[in-house]
């Protein structure tokens, strides 16, 4: 179908879920209420390193209106079982149950130790106060260079490096090391005329969702638990549940509520196998609710970094070379997103010579999870503000050297998978082009900086029930969960199939009975993948419709047709219904027209963006404002409009903030200080201007209606690009993020 | 334990009555007390803005608000928004900008923005910033929740 | 967890008789920005809430030329800003109401519950300071006053005793050619706690041309917030110029006591000291001129 002919895609209904939200009356995870709710607290550790000697909950159980105590000792053992974790492959399951609550060790400031389920949260809260831990404080580990070095007390006594695919002789901090090579690295250094290697920190970040984790458990008298919660997957959070208490998965249910916001912290569960266990115990159901400083130190932040970087390129522009050294935080347990780094960082970029070396390195800070484009803005806001320097030395225009250089269908990636059909350089040109970079910028201390990004996004597995209802509208369960207005972008897709308008499809999000096996939210896969179990769907009840015609006209089936929503038989203007006709007259006779899908799309595309920053800086201050801002991306095929917008704009946003201001900030006993939305500062309405967005179309071809996925890379370049931006400035290059105030001033004053 | 105490309040022009534990904030008493869950808790310090509500005619968190403090005053909530004819224009305004994304934010911000238009029918672009920079979103960059203000606005401005 | 009880006294009697039965187990509730945040966090655990906005003394915003201003301890920022004469005589201290936090925390916090949470980086103390503001303290023996610089003994820390309580503050009406400013930096737009904060306050001779008196403050630099009475020397009978004020932001520099802690570093705190003395005399002279035409 090609685009000049889409109906539906492209345009920009009014999402369904949107009433529900504007007048609060949509369920999120705290809203849960059940007869005989009990409420759970979580204990956690002051301690960044400690042994847990002992735990004495007694006079914590004693307390009026605590109904169940839980520590540690009630999972079951996970020995050396390992778990399957989406994106990380196989896993030891033991990481992932002495994450939920600390076995013989916390492992960093916040990890939870024991939870109390009481009448009311206020006994639970108390209760906490009454459980005796005995820690035996061990040194803290916290920075991630020194634990790679080797320069820190161990974190785990039996942890071994995989170093490349053998096993180190001793213990470490670091998990693994893995290399990506391709060409002849040293080669490519010989031919470069140019050479510079830099050096770039990344300070730990979180997701910073406004809706604080929350998960309701409730058993029946059978053994079947029910679990209310946020989350980006209903079916990755029942493997996760059935893995850590070792519960048949039949016997799991897990009914996602409206989720506030996720961008990859919601994946792994926290709450859910805790409110489980205190719930079995109580034997009432159990709501467990985080409050924000147990987000900020009890999930899963995204990994700072080090990264060093090599490249070179001749004096025409042309890099022949680039080698990187990925050392990422894993936090507490191994199993940072190190690797996609590897992937992303060098995508945009047509270098025959390659090498990367990427290091998962374990620290005493919270184990930590995926945030929007997982590892790669860590590693791209070096690429990106090294190009931009190569570019100033052999003075080329920045975007200018980026299309001399720029990946295209073909080009073979630091990890040795050709890239498909992509749109990158359309991004650079569309940059290019654009009011924004070509109008001036005049003024003191102001500057401008462009960076570009790549996310790899994923396909993985979605499903979707669609079903057509008497009135000719059709319901659609969707496997996603919904964190952006995907259920309508979704629904959209179907509605295209079936020629009908998108508000005559009814999607809701299905829970783990309602509809088949779909994995998470995330990896800007739903539009994609989910789209295309819908895009099924649609196919199934065209085909379904047209036999039921037939059926009812008692003509062979092959000479019915479906289209422009009208049955008709070929031949006999007569025998002609409308949707809605043959809708009707079906319930009449009950017969169902139904499709159930599940898909494994295989054919993911990429995704690519080009961003355009002007700041101005005091430099008297260190004050970065951001003047004027440009996303510009290749979304394949913008389903709607709206939302790709707002996607784009988030990422921004959020890059913005990781780029200027937001960090852990830890004291010398490896505790954070500013868990709280006062002291981690993200970006509010008066930090941030108009986020123009230029929406690139570059279809996909491997998928039906040429989608990629959008949500995910645009919180790639802000970073550089403000760099960049603040170079031209005020002359200084900042390669630690955050670029907060005090660090550009002592930049500024040390020029 | 604390004795309860008993409090009358109007919320979106009802009559409500109620027991209350002096510890339990405007946004509990709402929330566990009433079930009226639209008002949402992000942070429980005042810095999120996601429990605004308007007391006695302004916009206030209530997570910052004693529950027993609004005994005898009028509360405004999300719940109390819509008409009985249908959305209000700011209401309206969000879903046409696409001004939300997850939506948790949206009823804190949906009440901010009828505060603000309440006092100020024409604000400019850096007003609403202003205004609302006590209202966190993750999610949209506020890109389209100032241009969905604007909008609501205009629209109250040409129904007068 | 220990019981809470909650009062809404209507007259000062009333509530002054509450302080002395409760004494150190009860706490007064303005605003509740601080209070609320303190006592669900169990950094204060008082055994009574005395809300004193029922009290007409702490929600009294008066002012008159001939009187001066009067300004409840109990007073939101919000109504302060709402005042036009408010705004017109006294715009350095109606900086410092629109820099509290946002909209819905300046509904709410007041100037008063800013001071007795003495917070070394308040915001509204250094205007306060800068304007010569005096607190009048109800206590057991009556009435007391004392200036704004002596209330604070520490972070968190006053003069206040468990059976006192502050009703308002005494502000002497601006005399001719004053200009006065408070401005703070923090790394956002708004919603932070100030890394350094300043109020100054410039009266200029009769000549318009150089400086007679001044007074700045400064805040988040020392363990209370500060009167560098040495850079108001530095003005007095200096030209209004970048010279003099260079002098007194140097003099400001030098008698900071900052801190390092995660909102910022002592060294970053000093310099910034010097900066923001310079901004804010810069516009407190600015307003002084505009205020003699």
């Amino acid at each position: 179908m090609s685009s000049a002919t889409h109906k539906v895609l492209g345009t920009r209904p009014i999402r369904h879920d949107g009433v529900d939200k504007v007048t609060g009356r949509a369920v999120y995870a705290a809203d849960v209420d059940l007869p005989g709710l009990l409420h759970g607290k979580i204990l956690r550790s002051p301690h960044a390193h400690a042994r847990i000697r002992s735990i004495d909950t007694s006079r914590a159980e004693r307390l009026d209106g605590v109904r169940a105590v839980v520590t540690g000792r009630d999972l079951p053992d996970p020995g050396d079982r390992t778990a399957f974790l989406g994106e990380l492959g196989q896993v030891p399951l033991k990481y992932m149950s002495f994450n939920v609550l600390a076995g013989s060790k916390a492992l960093y400031h916040g990890h939870a130790v024991a939870a109390v389920a009481a009448t009311t949260p206020e006994i639970a809260e108390e209760a906490l106060a009454l459980i005796d831990v005995d820690y035996e404080v061990l040194p803290p580990v916290i920075d991630v260079v020194r634990a790679w070095k080797g320069e820190a007390a161990l974190v785990h006594e039996d942890l071994y490096t995989d170093e490349m695919g053998s096993k180190s002789a001793a213990p470490s901090n670091v998990a693994s090391h893995q290399r990506f090579e391709k060409g002849d690295i040293d080669a490519g250094f010989r031919a470069a005329e140019v050479v510079l290697e830099r050096e770039y920190r990344c300070a730990t970040v979180h997701q910073g969702y406004i809706e604080p984790h929350a998960s309701t458990a409730q058993w029946n008298a059978d053994g079947q638990l029910t679990i209310w919660t946020s989350t980006q997957g209903a079916f990755p959070a029942r493997t996760s549940v059935h893995q850590i208490l070792d519960v048949p998965i039949s016997r799991v249910k897990v009914i996602p509520t409206e989720i506030g916001g996720g961008f990859g912290g919601k994946i792994p569960v926290y709450c859910e196998p805790v409110a489980a266990l205190l719930a079995r115990k109580a034997r009432r159901p159990v709501k467990v609710v985080m409050n924000r400083a147990d987000v900020f130190t009890g999930t899963g932040p995204t990994s700072g970094s080090w990264v060093k970087l090599r490249m070179g390129a001749t004096r025409d522009g042309r890099i022949t070379a680039a080698e990187a050294t990925l050392v990422y935080e894993a936090g507490g347990f191994p199993g940072s997103i190190v690797a996609c780094g590897g992937i992303c960082i060098f995508a945009p970029y047509d270098i025959p010579n390659t090498r990367i070396d990427m290091y998962d390195v374990v620290v005493n800070k919270p184990k930590t999870a995926a945030y929007r484009a997982p590892g790669a803005p860590n590693a791209e806001f070096a690429t990106e503000t090294l190009v931009d320097e190569l570019s100033e030395q052999l003075k080329i225009d920045p975007l200018e050297m980026r299309l001399r250089n720029a990946a295209r269908e073909g080009t073979l990636q630091s990890h040795g998978v050709p890239h498909p059909k992509i749109g990158y350089a359309e991004t650079v040109e569309a940059a290019l082009r654009s009011e924004h970079y070509r109008s001036e910028l005049s003024g003191p201390n102001r500057g401008r900086g462009v960076a570009s990004g790549y996310w790899l996004n994923v396909g993985l597995t979605s499903s979707a029930v669609a079903r057509v209802n008497a009135d000719g509208t059709v319901s659609l369960v969707e496997g996603s969960t919904d964190i952006g207005g995907t259920r309508t972008s979704v629904a959209m897709q179907l509605a295209e199939v079936l020629e009908i308008a998108a508000e005559d499809v009814l999607p809701t999000v299905g829970d783990t009975e309602s509809v088949g096996f779909t994995e998470v939210t995330g990896g800007s896969r739903v539009t994609f993948a989910t789209g295309w179990a819908a895009y099924e769907a649609g196919q199934a009840l065209r085909r379904q419709l047209a036999e039921q015609a037939a059926k009812l006209w008692k003509v062979p089936a092959e000479t019915v047709e479906y289209s422009g929503a009208v049955v008709s038989a070929r031949g006999d203007a007569s025998k002609r219904m409308t949707l809605r006709e043959l809708a009707a007259a079906l319930n009449k006779k009950g017969i169902e027209v139904a499709a159930r899908v599940t898909v494994t799309p295989k054919g993911v595309g990429g995704a690519f963006a080009t961003h355009i920053a002007d700041v101005e800086v005091d430099p008297e201050t260190g004050k970065v404002t951001v003047l004027r801002y440009t996303a510009v991306q290749d979304a394949g095929r913008a389903i709607h409009p709206s939302y790709v917008e707002g996607q784009m704009q988030g990422g921004v946003a959020q890059g913005i903030g990781w780029a200027l201001n937001e960090e852990y900030v830890y004291d010398d006993d490896g505790r954070m200080l500013n868990a709280s939305f006062l002291d981690y500062r993200m970006p509010t309405s008066l930090d941030l201007p108009m986020i123009e967005t230029i929406i690139v179309e570059v279809p996909n071809p491997g998928h039906p209606f040429g989608v990629r996925g959008v949500g995910e890379v645009p919180i790639v370049p802000p970073p550089a690009a403000l760099s960049n931006a603040l170079y031209r400035a005020v002359g200084v290059r900042l390669r630690e993020l955050p670029m907060s105030p005090p660090k550009v001033t002592a930049a500024i004053q040390s020029h | 334990m604390s004795a309860r105490v008993h409090i009358h309040m109007t919320i979106n022009g009802e009559p409500r009555e109620l027991l209350c534990d002096p510890r339990q904030t405007l946004l509990d008493v709402l929330r566990n007390e009433l079930r009226m869950t639209g008002t949402k808790e992000g942070c429980s310090n005042g810095n999120c803005g996601a429990c605004s509500v308007i007391l006695d005619g302004s916009l206030v968190n209530s997570c910052l608000v004693f529950g027993v403090e609004a005994d005898g005053r009028s509360v405004e909530t999300i719940e109390g928004v819509e008409r009985p004819e249908g959305l209000d224009p700011v209401q309206r305004a969000f879903l046409e900008h696409a001004a939300l994304q997850c939506g948790v934010c949206t009823p804190g911000f949906i009440m901010a923005a009828r505060a603000l238009l309440q006092r100020n029918p024409h604000p400019t672009e850096q007003e609403i910033r202003h205004w609302c920079a006590g209202n966190l979103c993750r999610c949209t960059g506020y890109d389209k929740i100032v241009r969905a203000v604007s909008d609501a606005a205009r629209r109250m401005e040409t129904a007068k | 967890m220990p019981a809470l009880a909650y009062a809404a006294p209507r007259t000062l009697d009333e509530a002054l008789s509450l302080l002395r039965t409760h004494r150190d187990g009860a706490r007064i509730l303005a605003g509740g920005t601080d209070l609320v945040v303190q006592v669900r966090e169990h950094r204060r655990a008082p055994g009574l809430v005395i809300d004193g906005k029922q009290i007409p003394e702490l929600m009294a915003l008066d002012y008159a030329p001939a009187r001066g201003l009067t300004l409840g301890a109990a007073v939101p920022c919000t109504r302060m800003y709402e005042n036009e004469a408010l705004v017109r005589a006294f715009p350095g201290l109606v900086d410092a109401a629109r820099l509290i936090g946002g909209i819905q925390i300046q509904n709410r916090a007041s100037f008063g519950g800013n001071l007795c949470n003495s917070s070394p980086a308040a915001d509204s103390i250094p205007a306060l300071i800068a304007h010569r503001a005096v607190c009048r303290i109800a206590g057991p023996e009556g009435l007391r006053e004392l200036p704004v610089e002596q209330f604070c003994t520490g972070p968190g820390r006053n003069v206040l005793g468990p059976d006192e309580l502050l009703v308002a503050f005494s502000i002497p009406a601006p005399p001719p050619r004053f200009g006065a400013h408070y401005l703070r930096f923090i790394p956002r737009n708004e919603m932070d706690i100030a890394v350094v904060g300043c109020g100054a306050a410039v009266e200029l001779d009769a000549s318009g041309e150089r400086f007679a008196a001044a007074r700045i403050a400064l805040g988040a630099v020392a363990p209370t917030p500060l009167l560098v009475e040495e850079a108001a020397r530095e003005l007095a009978g200096r030209p209004v110029g970048e010279d003099a004020i260079g002098r007194a932001a140097a003099a400001a520099q030098a008698a900071c006591r900052p801190i390092t802690d995660m909102r910022g570093t002592a060294e970053y705190r000093r310099h910034l000291a010097g900066v923001l003395t310079r901004r804010a005399l810069r516009e407190a002279a600015r307003r002084a001129r505009e205020a003699r035409s």
